[in-house]
């Protein structure tokens, strides 16, 4: 299998503060790849210097079997994707018109649109699902909808890697599970290397082909669900206290987190 | 479905198409009202019919004429302008003057004035100097990194503006006499002085500035999806904001220091215009460009003939059509 982001002895530091150590990891091409970690672990950090927006101080990130930096602007766009978190809605653009962006990276001269990039977001629109939305103004769409058109912008770019910062942040239980099905199909239909940041470690289980778990820029343990999220570790990693079980839909880790009232039952 | 579906380049056309037919209507209206003339006599001088009177001649393509395509102009290059701090600062409330530059060429201005200097070239100089100044020290404040925080940007342009305004008022408080009614007057802007070439080398300086403008304006659209989205799209956000900023800082500049500090339109019409034809700035470049002009036109008009002696300054007119228009509009679209 080959590598689709290889990085090597990565360091980087705001100022003094460091905020990645000496990470070293590979992404498989083709996987559902979740970095999961406590708050100021520097997991943005590290989806910042993957999607190139961020110059590290130290080291060598490889996408897809070439440095980085060697890329030109446009063609990294074509390769890699970033849905970012917090996204901005100030401005009325229509959901197409949103969408249609995603194909910036192809485009010539002031970004005009042809046919084949009209049905290319028409596809991308109806692989998450919003192409009934199509005439509507972001703004006036749930959380949950406006997600999955960005997603669709970010699919749109048609990325061999998809990168997500936390998208199923503030979603109710039935929207993270759409996204999460989305970017599962996204892999397996299209074959796309997803990466996503996210902080809910039992979503992450049930869909991660690999957990890389991070704590002060370093990596604490990386490896398939099962082999990494043990009670110790995850206690260790994130400061509190935790229960480890088996998920009640097969072999997979289940975390449940324990209240101070219910310690001294344990 | 239709407005998604539709190819850009036709609603660009569409739309520019539509408000040029304002625009010319807007041009034929400012050349055939004032103290003589009506609209009749007006084509009969612009297609040489037989009967023209050689006065009217004189005052339509000599008098009449600059005046309306200076205010064309200055319409076009504030509205261009809001668009452009509007995108480049995500924020809906920015407008041309927002980063100080009104600030810096007030006081060249007022200077100017008060050292007698002629209109122009003599006080459009030292306004110019004066908010290029302020473009410096804007640029100087938030170099290197912090040019891509618009908190910085905006936060920099709101002190500088203070800044001027104390300064504008020292100012003016040692002032007396004509010089005073000659300040005030250009600070509330003042189209009257329009020239010929005068105008046509404003022209030559302001019609570059637009097509630059409009060819990042894709750009704009990515940078209102957030800088890294931006970013991640392609998009050379540093090399984007700092054309933009100096480009949009620049061509206001020129207009501001021609003819004073002419108020609202720059923040209003981008607005109306987003809210008519939707939020893609390829659209909304030349929309403004044209549309802007076209409501400038009409303002200076409204402010020329409408007062029994003399005039009042368009910039009255401005947010007194354009402030209810805005509102009018702003319900029906429910936002």
């Amino acid at each position: 299998m080959t590598s689709a982001i290889e990085i090597i002895n990565l360091n980087h530091s705001y100022g003094s503060r460091a905020v990645l150590q000496d990470l070293a990891f590979t992404v498989s091409s083709g996987d559902f790849f979740i970095i999961i970690g406590p708050n100021g672990s520097g997991k943005t950090t590290l989806m910042r210097a993957m999607a190139g927006i961020l110059k590290i101080s130290q080291g060598q990130l490889n996408i897809l079997g070439r440095p980085l930096f060697e890329y030109k602007r446009k063609k990294f766009a074509r390769m890699v994707a970033l849905v970012p978190q917090g996204l901005p809605v100030d401005f009325p653009f229509t959901v197409t018109e949103c969408v249609l962006m995603g194909r910036a990276p192809y485009n010539r001269a002031l970004g005009i649109e042809n046919a084949q990039d009209h049905a290319i977001a028409q596809q991308a629109m109806q692989f998450t699902e919003v192409d009934h939305l199509a005439t509507r103004k972001l703004h006036q769409l749930s959380g949950g909808e406006q997600q999955r058109v960005f997603i669709a912008r970010a699919i749109c770019q048609q990325p061999q890697i998809l990168l997500l910062d936390e998208p199923t942040a503030s979603l109710d239980l039935a929207h993270q599970v759409r996204i999460m099905d989305l970017m599962e199909r996204l892999k397996t239909e299209k074959g796309v290397t997803v990466v996503m940041v996210s902080h809910d470690i039992n979503l992450a289980a049930m869909y991660a082909d690999q957990l890389l778990l991070l704590r002060d820029g370093q990596v604490v343990r990386m490896g398939a669900p099962h082999q990494i999220l043990d009670f110790k570790t995850l206690e260790e990693t994130y400061g509190c206290k935790l229960l480890v079980d088996s998920s009640p839909l097969g072999d997979l880790p289940r975390v449940t987190l324990v209240p101070r009232k219910y310690l001294n039952n344990r | 479905m239709k407005q998604g579906q539709s190819h850009i380049v036709s609603r660009i056309v569409t739309v520019s198409l539509l408000l040029s037919i304002a625009l010319a209507a807007s041009i034929l209206l400012g050349l055939s009202f004032g103290p003589t003339g009506s609209v009749s006599q007006t084509l009969a001088v612009i297609f040489q019919k037989q009967d023209m009177n050689p006065m009217h001649h004189t005052i339509i393509w000599q008098i009449r004429l600059p005046r309306v395509l200076l205010a064309i102009l200055v319409g076009a290059t504030l509205s261009v302008g809001g668009l452009v701090f509007q995108a480049l600062l995500r924020n809906p409330l920015a407008e041309p003057y927002i980063l100080g530059i009104s600030g810096g060429s007030a006081i060249g201005a007022i200077i100017g004035i008060m050292l007698g200097m002629s209109r122009f070239p003599g006080v459009s100089f030292t306004a110019f100097l004066g908010s290029l100044a302020s473009l410096a020290l804007i640029l100087v404040m938030t170099t290197g990194h912090t040019i891509l925080k618009k908190e910085a940007l905006l936060l920099s342009g709101v002190m500088v503006n203070a800044f001027c305004s104390a300064v504008i008022l020292f100012l003016i408080s040692l002032a007396h006499d004509s010089r005073l009614h000659n300040i005030l007057f250009w600070l509330m802007g003042d189209l009257s002085t329009a020239n010929g070439p005068q105008v046509a080398i404003l022209a030559a300086m302001l019609v570059p500035c637009f097509v630059l403008i409009f060819w990042f304006s894709h750009s704009m659209n990515l940078l209102l999806m957030g800088k890294e989205m931006a970013q991640t799209m392609g998009v050379n956000i540093k090399t984007v904001t700092i054309v933009l900023l100096v480009t949009a800082s620049f061509m206001i500049s020129a207009t501001v220091s021609y003819c004073g500090l002419l108020g609202f339109i720059g923040l209003v019409m981008p607005h109306l215009l987003r809210l008519l034809f939707g939020s893609d700035h390829r659209v909304l470049v030349p929309a403004c460009a044209i549309g802007g002009g076209a409501f400038l036109a009409i303002c200076d008009l409204l402010a020329r003939t409408l007062p029994q002696q003399g005039e009042m300054p368009p910039g009255v007119i401005t947010a007194l059509i354009g402030a209810p228009l805005f509102i009018y509009l702003l319900k029906r679209s429910g936002r």
